[in-house]
């Protein structure tokens, strides 16, 4: 297995503060601008980038959690239950303008959940989806609105993103099998 | 980590981490309940047959609105107006469930052992909602959570079992589960009512509640069930009220933290006072809301199994 690291700790940090410039110049209402992360990395990122635009505009970011495992396409077709972990969205979310984070967006299926997971508290104005990596081979028709960084991969390949609030440093890796 | 099992038939069966984990899962399940929409999807298109030979008004309703709140399809069979009455055999209700493609049925039944002899049967997940006097487990597991959520652990918790222990299910299966979490077990009842050679379940035995209140943190009360006639074993419901009736007088003696639970129905003025059973240490009502997430936990842990069923 080759293991190239495609992103490093000041990379990723520039991605996030450009995402962040992003957000801010498309002239949300910052009053109802809101941040869902996707957990569990989505979070770590959310939190980063509501750090960063209230560092610009001065105005904190509330951040939610979204857990997707309920909303999965797949629960037919895995015999061991995937483990539910935390979804704490504490405000409301009638006519906000979401931002939805994730790290790495595939195929889509996973924003295909967490959209329904989101519709579920509610009916926001907006929803726009930040991700960090962007590595192509949709399977659904959804696209990101601001991405980190976009990569070309083959199906085989493994994405794995790192971050500082669990693990030792920022980076994420690309990892390819052989063959 | 998963459960083995198709089936949740006892605590008995269940590993000490098979226990956590579903006490793990019910906490995002009890959070769903905040929200406007408290149903999710994980179990869209699967039917859940929730098969009753004994009469229930909670454990039943708790089944129900689980399984509605996970998508899921319910059908209820009441056995006063099924063909059981025509005389058809539970294999032959469980091969009848089975042609009908039941993914789960929830069983309650008077025989101990009936969920066991239809979880052999059929292919569909059984889940026992009581067999007999043998075992209740989702009651236990309920039982365990809410005393999991207000003191954060189970072990080294000094639990009472306070009453009808001969007869009751929730006895059992409180018994085995507690004992896997690493919590003491004491008893409590007239000798008529503590089955012989109960203490090879690794419960300590008390026939005077006034004796251990004191160092207790959580006394779960059980029920006086007349229709057992349990009457006959003891003199009089008047004087088991004062012997093992949980009552103010005392709570007095007890430590401030001491947690009462019952499984309901509650017949207040027998093995609980009412100023007790509304009393702020009282979490009663808790157990409720705490049962449904419970058997939300199961029924979502148990679906994968369901999903591999070849009908």
């Amino acid at each position: 297995m080759k293991k190239n690291i495609i992103m490093n700790e000041k990379e990723i940090y520039r991605a996030i503060k450009r995402m962040s410039h992003e957000i801010v110049e498309k002239n949300y209402a910052m009053k109802n601008l809101v941040m869902i992360g996707i957990q569990t990395e989505g979070v770590f990122l959310a939190r980063r980038i509501a750090k960063e635009i209230e560092n610009i505009e001065g105005k904190k970011i509330p951040v939610g959690v979204l857990d997707i495992t309920f909303y999965r396409d797949d629960a037919d077709s895995i015999a061991n239950q995937p483990k539910v972990r935390e979804t704490n969205i504490p405000f409301n979310i009638k006519n906000k303008v979401i931002v939805l984070v994730d790290d790495v967006l595939f195929a889509g299926r996973t924003v295909r959940a967490a959209l329904d997971g989101i519709m579920d508290f509610g009916r926001p104005k907006i929803i726009r989806l930040a991700v960090l990596v962007d590595r192509g081979l949709r399977e659904l028709p959804i696209r990101p609105d601001f991405v980190g960084k976009k990569i070309t991969t083959t199906p085989k390949d493994r994405i794995v993103v790192e971050l500082k609030e669990t693990k030792k440093n920022d980076r994420v890796i690309l990892q390819v099998k052989p063959g | 980590m998963e459960l083995k099992s198709k089936d949740l038939l006892g605590l008995e069966y269940l590993s000490r981490k098979e226990i956590q984990l579903i006490l793990d899962t019910t906490i995002p399940f009890k959070n769903l309940f905040t929200r406007s929409v408290k149903k999710v999807p994980p179990l869209r298109g699967k039917t859940v047959v929730i098969l009753f030979y004994e009469p229930s008004t909670r454990t039943r309703a708790s089944f129900e609105l689980a399984a509605k709140r996970l998508n899921a399809d319910t059908l209820n069979i009441t056995v006063s107006s099924s063909s059981v009455v025509k005389g058809e055999s539970l294999i032959d209700t469980g091969k009848t469930l089975e042609a009908m493609k039941a993914d789960f049925v929830v069983i309650r039944h008077g025989m101990a052992g009936a969920a066991h002899l239809l979880a052999r049967t059929v292919k569909a997940s059984v889940i026992n909602a009581g067999d007999g006097s043998h075992e209740h487990p989702t009651q236990g597991l309920l039982d365990m959570f809410t005393m999991r959520e207000k003191f954060g652990s189970i072990s080294g918790l000094k639990v009472a079992i306070v009453g009808d222990i001969l007869h009751s299910r929730v006895a059992r299966s409180n018994i085995w589960g507690l004992n896997k979490m690493g919590a003491k077990v004491y008893v409590v009842g007239p000798s008529t009512l503590i089955p012989k050679f109960i203490e090879d379940l690794n419960v300590t035995v008390c026939y005077n509640l006034k004796e251990i209140i004191g160092e207790l943190d959580v006394v779960n009360i059980l029920r006086i069930q007349k229709e057992r006639t349990v009457e006959s074993l003891f003199p009089s419901l008047h004087e088991y009220h004062k012997i093992f009736g949980v009552t103010e007088e005392m709570l007095g003696k007890s430590k401030k933290s001491l947690l009462i639970m019952h499984p309901g129905p509650m017949n207040r003025g027998i093995e609980i006072s009412s100023v007790v059973a509304d009393s702020e240490r009282s979490v009663i009502t808790e157990q409720v809301t705490n049962g449904i997430a419970v058997r939300m936990s199961i029924l979502y842990l148990l679906g994968g199994k369901a999903s591999e069923i070849n009908y």
